[in-house]
């Protein structure tokens, strides 16, 4: 509670930070002071100008107008090399490494100093550096091949990496943006451990994030952006945050700053009964998934949980017809698809909210209103017949997908790549949903939303599981889980290794199944047993 | 009498493929750091005329050298300018270079010579054997038909392997290609790597143009490279975009040639102009078949803009 003390610099202050992009005011008059060796949180909607503030800091945005000290000293980073080597490391919001390249490459890339002639003519010391990643990595207890190469790395081991790549100069400030955003419980609590230990260490952190629990585990004070300016500050050390009567006020201020009011609670759910949707049998893409059984029936949300990277990415491929099945069958509405082509089955009333936008769900450079409208085929209301589109439905289409989902933008006109990371998830997911779906297959779906959003995308689900739809949910969040889903399925090496059903959730027991604490556990008769699905051709 | 064919066919091979192996080098140099360049052809036309010209105005074929390379990265810097700085469509870009390669080049011999179409003589570099190496054992013979130049442009393919794929400074021009945006965070100046590679695969271009015009013969001729450019491209799409498998493939198309400059000597009843096109041939043929889905740097193309 007590004002950081006078006489010590700020580690980091912004002044008058103003960025304008276009029609867009992303950062009005933004005064921020961190202190030294704390952690300070950055909160605020989607598009509240979290990102573009860090970047103004890291160099890589110029601001319009405003001061930054670094320390006490004022300095002009005209680019984020120069950022790096005044001791500034930032994790971006969107990956930023380079997946053809090994670790080490990843780690030194940009970083060597000295002459051009030696930088074009001495041979780089990947050894040298491979240890000195090892070392780090095992500091931390990261477990990461400093040789690998980036692509073969799971989500969780990537962003280790760019948080050694962040601390890789000396950094004694560190900016994270959303870095738990891809990360399932267990990986999201080594990476507190981490942060806790470079906080002792002297180390400033910056950390965004939408995830409540996260900030108020992690952060010693927190500043709130909404609409490009501050809202509010709160000091959070050296309060009892473990008592709910302490933590749960302050809470609540917080989400209120944000978003201007109360957090939105989900509607309460009765059980529906609907007949079976998805009826999966023996499916298997011969390498990572399966055999695997699992049936959803309409007006029940399904969660798949597990660790990232046990065989979740070849299920969505497999049931999206994206990778091929060696054995199996996969029904849908009593019709067997596995050889059906993916555009027959999103006729079939398939819909897909793709894990990793950047590589499946939006093309960047194209504009919103594109965007809006890939995939229709028929039936969308801007098909005048197969051979055109209605520039003028297509349009009104897509404002009505910004209006409803919230997206923040100035127009549809606009590429992709200017909307904030949560705001393009809005827009995915909106498109998703207007698809009206028998089946809805949601990876990640409120990944890098904020907390109106969230709710808001739950609560869609709900509103499709009311109307007696499936919706099979792929989280690496336990609360959305426990918040929407009916029953859930345990993956672990490609098998599915427990089955809960939402009254009898227990988060322990979903950690053993998870880590394979105990292996193999009988999947319930009802899974198994073999019934008689009237399949069409 | 067979020792001595294979031996000669084997060094008119190398002889052959340096005019490729020079330009593949600048395109690769220049996709890498993730601009598409298919101006190679209009480059190295660029070369060969800057060559011959410089040539001529000083007697001097050193300078004519010197000339070329200074064509040349005219050539990538206005590239670089087009695709870099600009931000314009890298492929238009190059197409613009090809064209503009081919007519300058063409309209300018009769303005210098007051002739149409092929140029008098100008002094051309020498090539004198390496001394000494002829009386090694076993390899003797065969490096007693090359000259310091051949060596040189040889020991360019190890540079530009060693430069991009062993230094700092390659790593950075490798990352620009992969990802612009993941090496502007990693605080590489994105937009200069590209503009420097651009440049670079120009003078490298020019180079390959000048040994045809003032190595090879000592005249300049509208069009005279005849699709070396592409070929070139096409060696560094099957090598996918790798130093050590492009240079074998330039060597393929070395063999090609000389196989058909020898078959033109040897037989009489095939016809001339097919055994010449045996390299584009080729060149076709390994394109549409073995190589699949080329699996290029992930950001080529693509012009980079920070906000
Ligand atoms: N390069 C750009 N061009 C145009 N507009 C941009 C650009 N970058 C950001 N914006 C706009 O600036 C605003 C702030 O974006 P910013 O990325 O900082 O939001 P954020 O707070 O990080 O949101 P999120 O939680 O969704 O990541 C948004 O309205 C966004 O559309
Ligand atoms: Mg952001």
């Amino acid at each position: 509670m007590s004002a950081p003390s006078v006489h010590k610099a700020a580690a980091i202050r912004l002044t008058g930070i103003d960025k304008r992009f276009g029609a867009v005011h992303a950062n009005r008059a933004i005064d921020l002071s961190v202190a030294p060796g704390s952690i300070h949180g950055l909160l605020g909607e989607n598009g509240a100008g979290k990102s573009t503030l860090m970047k103004i800091l890291f160099g890589m945005i110029h601001a319009d107008e405003g001061r930054v000290e670094i320390d006490g000293t004022p300095v002009a980073f005209r680019s984020s090399a120069e950022a790096l080597s005044a001791g500034i490391g930032m994790v971006q919001q969107h990956f930023s490494l380079i997946p053809a390249f090994s670790v080490v490459e990843n780690l030194i890339m940009g970083r060597a100093r000295g002459s051009v002639l030696s930088r074009l003519t001495r041979k780089l010391d990947l050894k040298a550096a491979a240890e000195r990643a090892q070392e780090l990595s095992d500091r931390f207890g990261f477990g990461i091949d400093p040789l690998a190469k980036v692509a073969t790395l799971s989500v969780g081991a990537r962003q280790k990496v760019e948080i050694l790549k962040a601390l890789w100069g000396g950094a004694r400030t560190l900016v994270l943006d959303e870095p738990t955003a891809a990360l399932s419980p267990p990986e999201a609590d080594e990476l507190y451990a981490v942060l806790h230990r470079l906080r002792s260490e002297g180390t400033t952190i910056v950390l965004i994030s939408h995830k409540m629990p996260e900030i108020m585990h992690l952060c010693d004070r927190v500043t709130v952006l909404r609409d490009g300016a501050v809202v509010g500050e709160a000091e959070l050390a050296g309060q009892a945050l473990d008592e709910p009567a302490v933590r749960q006020p302050i809470e609540a201020a917080l989400v209120n700053m944000m978003i201007g009011r109360d957090k939105p609670e989900l509607p309460e759910r009765a059980p529906l009964e609907g007949p079976v949707i998805l009826d999966i049998r023996g499916l298997t893409d011969g390498t990572r998934l399966g055999p695997i059984d699992l049936k959803v029936h309409g007006g029940e949300i399904v969660a798949v949980v597990g660790v990232e990277g046990n065989g979740q990415s070849e299920l969505v491929e497999l049931l999206m017809g994206l990778r091929k099945a060696r054995d199996g069958m996969i029904g849908i509405d009593n019709h067997n698809v596995v050889d059906w082509p993916t555009q027959r089955r999103l006729d079939a009333g398939l819909a897909h909210i793709s894990e990793d936008r950047h590589a499946t769900g939006v093309a960047d450079t194209m504009s919103l209103i594109d965007n809006a409208s890939i995939g229709f085929v028929d039936g969308a209301p801007f098909s005048g017949s197969p051979l055109s589109l209605s520039q003028k439905q297509r349009r009104i289409f897509t404002e009505v997908l910004i209006e409803q989902h919230k997206v923040r933008t100035p127009s549809p006109d606009l590429p992709m790549a200017s909307l904030s990371g949560g705001n393009q998830q809005k827009l995915v997911v909106g498109r998703e949903l207007a698809r009206a779906p028998r089946l809805m297959i949601a990876a990640q779906p409120t990944r890098g939303l904020d907390i109106g959003s969230t709710v808001a995308v739950q609560d869609a689900l709900l509103r499709l599981r009311a109307e007696g739809n499936a919706v099979l949910l792929l989280s690496l969040d336990l609360n959305e889980v426990f918040a929407i889903a009916d029953r859930l399925v345990v993956l672990r090496k490609g098998r599915i290794v427990g089955t809960m059903q939402s009254a009898d959730f227990d988060i322990d027991q979903i950690g053993r199944w998870m880590s394979g604490a105990v292996e193999h556990v009988a999947t319930k008769p009802e899974e198994t047993d073999p019934q008689t699905l009237e399949a069409a051709s | 009498m067979s020792d001595f064919i294979t031996l000669s066919l084997f060094a008119s091979m190398l002889h052959l493929s340096i005019p490729v192996i020079l330009p593949m080098l600048g395109g690769l140099l220049c996709e890498r750091s993730g601009v598409v360049n298919i101006g190679l052809e209009g480059m190295m036309l660029g070369g060969a005329f800057g060559g011959v010209a410089f040539s001529y105005l000083t007697g001097n074929p050193w300078l004519g050298l010197a000339g070329a390379m200074s064509t040349g990265a005219l050539a990538g810097g206005l590239l670089a300018v087009m695709s870099v700085s600009l931000r314009g469509d890298q492929v238009i870009g190059s197409t613009a270079i090809n064209l503009i390669g081919a007519g300058l080049t063409a309209a300018l011999v009769p303005i210098i010579w007051g002739i149409d179409g092929t140029t008098p003589s100008v002094p051309k570099v020498p090539t004198p054997p390496l001394p000494l190496v002829g009386d090694l054992p076993l390899i003797g013979p065969l490096l007693a038909e090359f000259s310091l130049i051949d060596i040189i442009a040889f020991g360019l393919v190890f540079l530009v392997w060693w430069v991009l794929m062993r230094t700092d400074m390659g790593l950075r021009l490798r990352a620009c290609g992969e990802s612009a945006v993941a090496a502007d965070a990693a605080g590489i100046d994105v937009t200069r790597v590209r503009f420097i590679a651009v440049t670079l695969s120009g003078v490298l271009a020019a180079l390959g143009g000048a040994y045809l015009s003032i190595v090879t013969l000592d005249l300049f001729q509208a069009s005279m490279t005849q699709g070396r450019g592409f070929l070139a491209l096409a060696a560094m799409v099957f090598g996918k975009w790798r130093v050590g498998p492009a240079f074998l493939v330039c060597l393929g198309f070395g063999l090609a040639d000389a196989v058909a400059l020898r078959a033109q000597i040897f037989t009489d009843d095939l016809p001339h102009d097919l055994l010449f096109a045996l390299p584009y041939v080729l060149a076709l043929v390994a394109l549409a078949t073995f190589v699949g889905r080329a699996s290029g740097p992930a950001d080529v193309g693509k012009p980079f803009r920070r906000a």
